[in-house]
């Protein structure tokens, strides 16, 4: 096959498919979101479905753009994209509207753009670019490290907007990184370094330190036949006592109150008042009241009545949970699911590697927005303001998945042409 | 294995969410109704309460409009405190108390803040009310009462507590409910439905639209008006004479049961129990424990009925074929039996038959027949019971399912009661232990309206229909069916005929105990009684003076009433309970009294005094002065 004879036939129609389910039902939930009966025209600006419905269908756009690009494209510019993305975050300094109280945005008159939500395409497209290099060899420390700053460097630049959501997010290229052959010994140590954070949280530094030196001591004196590095021992002491206090340092000084409260309800050490953990709380409350199968379009007595605050943001998924229930929103779980799953499994057939990163990380970036956006929802997990994908209200974010997944329904695409 | 590790992460996220989201939606209930709390707003369309009317169709009582004046806490604005209480006419601390206890309770609910406000109040309000935002006034229907008397059978409304919402989920806080009397009984008939309209709201407490598009909102259905048996001009009669007494009067149609009059003494103007001072006014009546003017005593005073029993006793001993009209019984001023001290009896002719006996209320006439009605069987214990199976028929010894919500099941003794308090088999006990059941004394128990139903039982020869206030439910017009029901006695009409004479007699011959009572053109049949009581003062019995009792019915053939007087202290029973039957009888039968001399001894002889007695705290005299009750200090050693 040659690639002037590609056909459309050749993208992966179940990925589409889900990503049309799973904007329809997007869509829907915020007109119900967003429903005001006294707004009687449809096509009225103050209706933001209406400009939902605006933004799908420049994304439309977008898709038919990246697809008939050149699929070498992405790889080829890669370099090229990432610093136009880490320009536009940092002229969000001097630039940057305040919304919410983050500069998260340009403002073009009443048209705001969050550069954010595209930073990860381009650190997706970027990371791959460097993992897939023949020189680069992610099992050295030196690369390693490259790696990790191409990651870093955006999350850094994002936290002081302040936006420690979004920054979170980059944690999704751990999965590409470990997939590519990254020791396992960052995972343990990523999942010590959340441990400890929760534990010192709960338990306070002092506590956490004692302990450490009490388990290490132990391991050692079991050890003590093998003659033990006791400056490998005292490292490791040394560096979770100090994280510690320096966790408890940042959560009591740099965090904010809201912050603080946040964390404080997940872990059950403040009891709810009315203010603190209501958005939670409430959207529990909608999410409860769909039962089996929802109260219905337009029926949900708690989306109706906008009880859930940022509900056609962050917390769309309340409405899918009151207005069709357990059958709707299970539906949308496995839908997510089945998306990345799809795309997990896509980028293994991969030849290409640049094509098999930028697949894991697409599917990291959507899985951890999922979890952490449905987990906030649902009240397993503290107040984090990421939105939920193709489903919450807003131009860039939109774009900015569409264009993540379709940028690897495209690669993907080209698979077959490359045999 | 490398390529697992997303892969399994996201497959047990999804798991996980799964069972999130079917423990919020489908395991833990408690959402749909903090949902509904939060954002459905109920409006209830309370109807107007059925206005009630005597058999006559006199209307008793109707509603009035009332007015609340209601506070939204949180959209209360800061206002002109003081000319808002100028304009309520309260103090300032006192508006300020209740707002914040209403802010406190929930800052985003309507609060009453002043209740049951004047129309004139209201009026006045009305136009000042838009100066003050958060605050509204709520239009209520309170009752309105025609008449100042019939407290003790009408009942009242109140506003309902939490058990009582507890019990019916009908009701929700703020609504009123009937209490006592007919308002209790026919609650249901008379609220009617309330409809319910339900809006949807926003997290700022605004109606945004009607909930559901008003598919689940009802309509009001109207409360029904109802009409009593009473009549309310000889009710009106009945209150007049027992004022300054305690007791009570009840009278019935025999021929259905109806109840003409139920006064209980002390009473009180039912308009006491409505609007503002309400829970004051019941408060102070629940709180008087010594005149109880709450203690429905028609209903629930449990008296030995005395001598009205003996009437009982010779219809008893007829139907068991004892004793024939022709049975002569001699009397030595007593009854001796078993060597023990005699059942006493007054001067009167001896011997006597049984129209006489009654007539002369001779008490070793009755002991005789008792003992001769008991003995008839093996044993005492089947005596008895078959006693107790005649005196049940009447109505007697249980609750009598009349349509009141009060009421107490008097006591007719059997003989397991017998075999107990005599340690049966140990030891025996013979008919003569009970002979105190001949004359009404003793054990037995009734309440003045199981008195009036045996008397109107007497008056039909032998049937009777149950006691019932009721008379027609607007819309449905019936009563419930157990009213049209005969209830039949054990006893042959023709055993009335000379029971029937005898009670004529009383008021005919001229030794007769009601003699003097006779009303021109009504041939009454009564029966005096006298019960003696005691109470206990510091541990220790002191004997007052009698209760006066008296039944009676009239005319004797085709009767149209039944009356049954019972006046706490009133000295023996023609004194007043007789004069206050023959005046109710004469009042109802003929519209207007003639005795005006009976009357007026009644409207002018007050038995407070003898009610003081007990409360000196030195020893009184009793009855009249014929016996003087030294027990009160001397008997201190005695224990009775
Ligand atoms: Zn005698």
């Amino acid at each position: 096959m040659s690639t002037g004879s590609r056909s459309v036939g050749s993208f992966d129609w179940a990925l589409i498919l889900i990503y049309l389910a799973l904007i329809s039902i997007g869509w829907l939930s915020i007109y119900s979101a967003s429903y005001n009966p006294e707004i009687e025209n449809f096509f009225s600006l103050e209706n933001l479905h209406f400009k939902q419905l605006i933004w799908i269908g420049l994304g439309f756009i977008i898709i038919t753009f990246i697809l008939f690009l050149d699929s070498k494209f992405f790889e080829r510019f890669s370099s090229l994209i990432y610093v136009v993305a880490i320009l536009s975050l940092l002229l969000l300094f001097p630039l940057g509207k305040n919304i919410n109280g983050a500069t998260s945005w340009f403002a073009f008159g009443s048209f705001t753009l969050q550069p954010s939500e595209f930073a990860k395409v381009a650190t997706a497209l970027a990371l791959a670019k460097y993992l897939s290099d023949i020189q680069t060899n992610i099992k050295t420390l030196r690369d390693q490290l490259r790696a990790f700053l191409i990651i870093a460097i955006p999350a850094l630049v994002i936290i002081p907007q302040p936006d420690p959501g979004s920054a979170l997010v980059y944690a999704a290229f751990f999965f590409p990184l470990y997939r590519e052959g990254i020791a396992a010994v960052y995972l343990i140590l990523g999942a010590s370094v959340v441990t400890l954070f929760v534990l010192t949280l709960l338990f306070g530094p002092l506590y956490i330190a004692l302990g450490v030196v009490g388990i290490a001591i132990l391991f050692f004196l079991k050890n003590r036949k093998r003659r033990p590095s006791k400056m490998l021992y005292l490292g490791i002491i040394l560096s979770c006592t100090l994280f510690s206090f320096s966790v408890n340092y940042i959560f009591e000084n740099v965090f904010q109150q809201r912050h603080r409260d946040r964390f404080n309800i997940v872990l059950g050490k403040e009891v709810d008042t009315q203010s603190i953990g209501y958005n939670t709380r409430q959207s529990e409350i909608a999410i409860g009241n769909g039962g089996w199968t929802g109260q219905g379009f337009l029926q949900g007595t708690q989306t109706t009545g906008k009880f859930v605050p940022e509900q056609d943001t962050d917390y769309i998924f309340s409405a899918v949970g009151e207005e069709w229930g357990f059958m709707g929103s299970g539906l949308v779980v496995v839908l997510f699911v089945l998306l990345i799953l799809r795309i997990i499994q896509l980028s293994e057939k991969q030849k290409n590697e640049f094509s098999r990163i930028y697949g894991y990380s697409v599917a990291g970036i959507l899985f951890i927005h999922f979890a952490v956006n449905v987990g906030m929802v649902t009240g397993l997990l503290p107040t984090i303001g990421i939105p939920l994908p193709f489903f919450s209200y807003g131009g860039s974010g939109f774009w900015g998945f569409t264009i993540l997944l379709f940028i690897f329904i495209k690669l993907d695409g080209n698979r077959v042409n490359e045999w | 294995m490398r390529k697992l590790l997303l892969l399994s992460i996201v497959l047990s996220t999804g798991l996980l969410f799964m069972g999130r989201l079917f423990y919020l939606q489908i395991y833990d209930t408690s959402a749909v109704i903090k949902s509904e709390n939060n954002a459905i707003k109920v409006v209830y369309d309370y109807p107007q309460r059925g206005h009630i009317y005597d058999r006559n169709n006199q209307l008793l009582v109707s509603n009035q409009p009332s007015y609340d004046l209601m506070a939204i806490p949180q959209d209360i604005k800061p206002f002109d405190t003081l000319g808002l209480c100028k304009l309520l006419g309260i103090e300032k601390e006192k508006l300020l108390k209740e707002l914040n206890r209403a802010r406190r309770r929930a800052s985003w609910l309507p609060a009453v803040i002043v209740p049951t406000m004047s129309t004139e109040d209201y009026a006045y309000l009305g136009e000042q009310m838009h100066k003050y935002e958060g605050f509204y006034i709520q239009k209520r229907s309170l009752r309105d009462y025609q008449i100042d008397f019939g407290a003790n059978f009408l009942g009242y409304i109140q506003e309902v507590n939490q058990s009582m919402i507890k019990k019916d989920p009908y009701y929700k806080s703020g609504d009123l409910i009937g209490r006592q009397g007919v308002e209790q009984q026919y609650e249901k008939v008379l609220r009617g439905v309330k409809g319910v309209k339900r809006y949807q709201k926003d997290r700022f407490n605004r109606v945004i639209a009607p909930y559901k598009e008003g598919k689940l909102d009802t309509l009001p259905v109207a409360g029904r008006n109802i009409q009593l048996t009473i009549d309310a001009e000889l009710q009106k009669y009945g209150e007049e004479l027992m004022v300054n007494k305690r007791g009570g009067i009840v009278a019935l149609e025999p021929a259905t049961g109806e109840i003409l009059a139920l006064v209980a003494a002390p009473n009180y103007d039912p308009a006491l129990l409505v609007g503002r001072e309400r829970s004051k006014n019941y408060t102070q009546l629940d709180a008087d424990s010594i005149a109880k003017p709450l203690f429905d005593r028609v209903l629930q005073g449990e008296y030995p009925p005395g001598s009205p029993f003996k009437a009982l006793t010779s219809l008893i001993a007829l139907q068991e074929g004892v004793v024939s009209t022709e049975n002569k019984v001699y009397c030595n001023g007593g009854y001796r039996y078993g060597g023990k001290k005699p059942l006493g009896c007054h001067h009167h002719k001896s011997p006597v038959q049984l129209i006489d006996g009654i007539a002369y209320s001779c008490n070793s006439y009755f002991a005789s027949v008792y003992r001769s009605t008991i003995d008839k069987y093996n044993t005492p214990q089947e005596g008895i019971e078959s006693w107790r199976k005649h005196l049940a028929s009447f109505g007697l010894g249980n609750f009598m399912g009349y349509d009141l919500p009060t009421g107490r099941k008097g006591l007719i003794p059997n003989a397991k009661m017998y075999n107990r308090s005599y340690n049966y088999p140990t030891y025996r006990w013979g008919t003569t232990a009970t002979i105190s059941n001949a004359i009404g004394q003793g054990e037995v128990l009734m309440t003045p309206m199981q008195m009036v139903n045996f008397t109107a039982a007497i008056a039909n020869r032998g049937w009777f229909y149950k006691p019932h206030i009721i008379k027609n439910i607007s819309g449905v017009d019936t009563i419930p069916s157990k009213y049209k029901e005969k209830q039949v006695t054990t006893i042959e009409p023709k055993h009335f005929e000379p029971v029937i004479e005898g009670l004529n007699n009383v008021y005919n011959y001229s030794g007769g105990t009601a003699n003097f009572l006779k009303v021109p053109g009504i041939e009454i049949c009564g029966k005096t009684g006298t019960a003696e009581n005691s109470i206990r003062i510091d541990g220790k019995r002191v004997d007052l003076t009698d209760h006066s009792v008296f039944i009676a019915f009239a005319p004797k053939d085709n009767p149209k009433i039944a009356i049954a007087v019972f006046v706490e202290n009133g000295y023996w029973g023609a004194r007043f309970g007789g004069r206050i039957a023959s005046v109710m009888i004469e009042k109802y039968l003929k519209g207007e009294v003639t005795r005006k001399d009976l009357e007026n001894w009644v409207l002018t002889h007050s038995l407070e005094e003898e009610y003081q007695k007990p409360l000196l705290g030195k020893p009184f005299p009793i009855n009249d002065g014929k016996r003087i009750s030294a027990k009160f200090l001397a008997e201190e050693n005695q224990e009775l």
